[in-house]
């Protein structure tokens, strides 16, 4: 059902550039030609009775209820599948059209419950208000003949019911799942009076193909799908739009409240960039919230060893500021510093970098962003001259060949898979390169022109023979470089990039991946139409991530794959806002706006503002700040909404570093693996408690809104306002608005930010300022935001992580569509019914050689550390690869990794650990269910 | 910190600009990279590493700019 506040103006929009006037019941209209009748009749303020047809649906034209008059043509036409003419005289109602119509709903009302006073969808029903606007008063055929009325209710989804005595048979929620998901689970079986929707062979949802997206839920006009949540509590009595927590996608959704509780979240169909669609996360997984696991009483203790000590606001911030301080004079000003989280607004990372710059004195401040995407940040800005994707999402609508290169949307990113896949049924060829066959490389109506199946850590030697096709083969877009790059720099990238040792042929050993396909699928990136790539973090966590973003960047521009629509280079970022903790100065080295902290002029504007002097040098990334804390010049640590403990790579050398520093200060909304070194417990706010911003992976700014009170009595801004104030650096602000205005203020592309504006607008993306007042969706249009386009040469250089006769695998590791990073706030709701547990995929072939069966313990060891999980053993992963998750911390998959990391920002080597897998021994798995047993004792 | 870690990743920034034609333009190309993007306590460890006759494995493009960026330092901080 669609939310409490969404008008459906009944089939979507269309946009032909032509518009046609008409007349609809003696109101003139005009709409652009191919609009229906239905919709314009709508706009016309019109509304005609409907069933099957809804505003995100292609128009079907089944229920016959919408049905109307057209002057001059015989019959009644359904309104929803016939297209509007020029001069065309509509009549929507008369006596016959309403007899025609109570016909209809007769005949849907004879076999359907009458209960609808106790139904859940009572006060929020298609069928029910139908009823009323036709004027049904009797049924003529009785209830007694053949009906659905018994038809048993499954309950197997975790968040939704499918009620088949309710159905219609309307298709709506076949549809949505073809249109909308792409997943192709539902169908309409049977014929006749037999038909029932049925989710793929007459399975249980949670049995079928069913993604849980809840596309089908919103689609359904009755109560035949209708989330739990209502059934329990009932129809919500007001919306708050706010932006999902979740992925860099940033869904747009209404949170349907009841008081102070949320009833459900809706996914927001006027909202951007989701268009009224989300995933299983955004759209039901957000019960952690409440969770009775949330800590919501500031906690201190002098020694980790002590139990935890509730105590006020005002004791946990004074003793968070006091050790703070007592670590800085004892130390040095250097010795502390701060990391801000990608899973907080804008406002707070923002205020978190400007505690550390302003109140700690030096540029310690570094963001979760380091682990993942920051040579995208680099890359990018070195390329093109700033750090962010090229496009926005609606641009892949445009695009002919779709590259996607060490990224999973359909997992990591759902609700713009949805996306790329309507335009992959449409024709567009994809090109996928993963060690993994991932589920974009064949799905329903979907096939990858080309897998290219790369041996983990090959990216840059595979990327750079793609380029090395295309300047051999004369299939360069001269041009475009000679506009718009720096043609000296192409010259000798070019020269670089036709020596042999960068053909197919030359790197076919190394990556894996045949010469052949490695040349059809440059020929096909570079003459195929508009191409677009779309990367994650198999680019990015490399030792070679910052290289292979710059390779991308050079095969693109080398193409003339940029500054238009259906084009570009993508990051998809992992967590909700990567992107804007970066553009608000969470790095070291740069204040907000990616510029750089040793520029004098940049520092006054900052001093003048903030009333300090600025350190001009950079300050220590996170793992330097774990690398200085063992040679003890690093002692004292804020961390805001990051487990590094559990995230970061070398779990050992981690948990290390936290020991060896004196005082560590956790804000966060539940306990984590980091909290267990902490000394004070600053209890955090999620998504739905506080105001603020989120950026999303295309720069797009979407307003954070409270829909609830905070759990613990303050919003995260409101706590690093209350630290810096105790730390005698005076911060005054009363809303989350006014930081956003600073930062607008100070930061050149955000100049035209304003909260006003964003509630004006629904969201922007940057650049927005005077030249772009109402944003950018596509960047480097015209010109490079540097200027020229850089050229990069970028030599293929193998990691240091090496397979062995010890470690003879290579693990690398993703995520799962139902689960998020390190499952904090998953493994939290009852997304755990689709994953329990990480599993480890492993080839056929290789889990023979060990004897290795699925399902069996094994273990896994690399040159860091070891640790268990269960085998899953597919033909997904190639022989020699082996992957997991990292969801669950029980599989501790950061146990194993390196501290190898990428050349430019050190960003960690997730990607590629040396490993072996061997099946646990029994004895093995006795001590370790003793050890297991002896840690929970000692927990409790 | 770690003199080897911090060779390692020393040695990893001089791989990827040691392709550049111009030498001259590599070693200042690594200087730039140690300059805008390590603290300063890692860019003194290093040089003071160097300086002390350390080559433990720092290739010579590495070794180049940290004597460079340490030539900047010290005429920055002479009188």
């Amino acid at each position: 059902m669609l939310s409490i506040t969404d008008k459906d103006w009944g089939t979507p929009a269309r946009n032909s550039g032509q518009f046609a006037t008409l007349e609809i019941d003696g109101k003139p209209v005009t709409v652009p030609v191919g609009t229906s009748i239905l919709r314009a009749a709508a706009l016309a303020g019109v509304n005609i009775p409907k069933l099957c047809a809804t505003d995100s649906l292609e128009p079907f034209g089944s229920c016959r209820l919408c049905l109307v008059k057209i002057a001059g043509r015989g019959g009644y036409p359904a309104s929803c599948t016939t297209p509007v003419a020029a001069g065309m005289k509509v009549r929507t109602q008369s006596d016959k059209l309403g007899e025609l119509r109570r016909n209809v709903m007769e005949l849907y009302i004879s076999d359907h419950p009458l209960d609808c006073l106790t139904c859940p969808a009572n006060g929020n029903c298609e069928l029910q208000d139908m009823a009323g606007v036709v004027g049904l008063r009797h049924v003529r055929y009785g209830y007694s003949g053949r009906n659905h009325l018994d038809s048993p209710k499954d309950e197997s989804n975790p968040y939704f019911v499918f009620d088949p005595s309710k159905c219609i048979v309307c298709s709506r929620c076949v549809r949505a799942c073809e249109e909308v998901q792409g997943t192709f689970a539902l169908t309409i079986q049977g014929r006749g009076f037999a038909s029932v929707v049925s989710p793929g062979q007459h399975e249980p949802f949670i049995d079928s193909e069913c993604v849980s997206c809840g596309a089908c839920v919103q689609a359904c006009p009755t109560a035949t799908l209708m989330e739990k949540s209502i059934v329990e509590k009932g129809q919500a009595e007001h919306s708050v739009i706010t932006t999902c927590g979740y992925c860099g996608v940033g869904c747009s959704f209404k949170a349907e409240m009841k008081g102070n509780e949320v009833a459900r979240m809706v996914p927001n169909k006027d909202g951007q960039p989701n268009y009224g669609h989300s995933c299983v996360k955004g759209r039901f997984a957000w019960g952690y919230a409440a969770h009775p696991d949330r800590v919501v009483k500031p906690l201190i203790r002098e020694r980790r060893s002590e139990p935890w000590r509730k105590v006020s606001w005002e004791e946990a911030i004074n003793c968070a500021a006091a050790g703070l301080r007592r670590v800085r004079e004892k130390y040095g000003k250097d010795s502390v510093g701060a990391i801000t989280s990608s899973r907080c607004t804008n406002e707070e990372t923002y205020l978190v970098q400007k505690l550390v710059r302003a109140a700690f004195g030096n540029n310690n401040v570094d963001t979760c962003a380091r682990v993942c995407h920051s040579p995208t940040g680099y890359g990018l800005k070195t390329a093109f001259g700033t750090s962010a994707g090229t496009q926005d999402f609606a641009s892949v609508l445009k695009a002919d060949v779709i590259m996607v290169i060490g990224c999973n949307p359909t997992d990591g990113h759902p609700v713009f898979a949805s996306m790329m896949k309507r335009r992959l049924r449409e024709g567009a060829k994809l090109i996928v390169a993963d060690p993994r066959a991932i589920d974009l490389v064949k799905s329903p109506h979907i096939e990858a022109a080309s897998h290219l199946q790369l041996r983990p850590g090959t990216n840059v030697a595979l990327v750079n023979a793609m380029a090395h096709v295309v300047v051999t083969e004369g299939l360069t877009d001269e041009t475009f470089v000679a506009e718009r790059c720096d043609t000296s720099a192409y010259r000798t990238w070019k020269e670089f990039i036709a020596k042999p040792h960068n053909s197919p042929e030359a790197v076919e050993e190394a990556t894996g991946v045949a010469a052949r396909a490695i040349r059809a699928a440059a020929r096909l990136y570079a003459t195929g139409g508009r191409a677009a790539i779309y990367y994650g973090l198999g680019v990015t966590e490399h030792s070679q991530g910052s290289t292979m973003v710059l390779a991308m960047a050079n095969l693109a521009m080398a193409t003339g794959n940029l500054g238009r629509e259906g084009v570009g280079v993508n990051p998809l970022r992992g967590q909700n806002n990567v992107q804007g903790s970066c553009d608000v100065g969470s790095f070291p080295h740069e204040l907000s706006g990616y510029r750089h902290i040793s520029d004098p002029v940049l520092r006054a504007a900052f001093e003048q503002a903030w009333g300090v002097s600025l350190d001009p040098e950079p300050g220590l990334r996170i793992p330097n700040m774990f690398d200085a804390a063992l040679d003890g010049s690093f002692k004292g640590l804020y961390i805001q909404g990051e487990d590094i403990a559990q995230s970061d790579p070398n779990t050992r050398h981690v948990v290390a570093a936290l020991k060896a520093m004196e005082f560590i200060v956790i804000q966060d909304i539940f306990f984590n693996e980091t909290s267990k070194y902490a000394h004070v417990f600053l209890p955090g706010s999620s998504f739905l408690e506080k105001n603020g911003t989120f950026t999303n992976s295309e720069r797009r700014i979407s307003r954070v809104r409270k829909a609830i009170p905070p759990l613990a009595g303050k919003e995260d801004w409101e706590v690093t306002v209350a630290l810096s104030n105790a730390l005698d650096y005076t911060m005054k602000y009363s809303h989350p608005s006014e930081i956003m205005d600073e930062i607008a203020r100070l930061t050149p592309t955000f100049t035209g930010v304003s909260y006003e504006k964003l509630d004006r607008l629904g969201s922007v993306q940057w650049p927005c300022n005077e030249k772009a007042p109402r944003g950018t969706p596509v960047m480097h249009v015209g010109q490079f935001v540097r200027g020229k386009g850089n050229f990069t040469i970028t030599e293929y250089i193998p990691t240091e992580e090496r397979t062995s006769r010890r470690y003879p695998l290579i693990l690398t590791t993703g995520r799962i569509l139902t689960q998020y990073n390190v499952g904090t706030q998953t493994r939290r709701t009852s997304n755990v019914v689709w994953h329990r547990e990480d599993r480890l995929e492993i080839h056929p072939h290789d889990a023979e050689q060990r004897g290795i069966r699925d399902g069996d313990r094994v273990e896994m060891s690399s040159r860091a550390g070891a640790t268990t999980l269960r085998a899953l053993v597919t033909e997904r992963v190639q022989p020699g690869v082996v992957y997991t998750t990292f969801h669950h911390p029980e599989s501790g998959a950061n146990v194993v990794t390196t501290e190898n990391s990428d050349w430019a920002t050190n960003c960690p080597e997730y990607k590629v650990t040396a490993v072996q897998v061997m099946p646990v021994t029994r004895a093995a798995r006795r001590e370790e269910v003793r050890l297991y047993a002896a840690e929970a004792s000692a927990a409790k | 910190m770690e003199i080897a870690h911090l060779v390692v990743m020393a040695n990893q920034i001089a791989g990827f600009f040691e392709p550049l034609p111009d030498r001259d333009e590599a070693i200042k190309s690594v200087a730039r990279h140690l300059r805008n993007f390590w603290d300063p306590r890692m860019r003194k460890q290093l040089a003071a590493y160097v300086i002390q006759g350390g080559d433990g494995g720092l290739k010579p493009l590495a070794r180049d700019a940290v004597l460079m960026l340490h030539a900047e330092t010290q005429s920055r901080s002479a009188p």
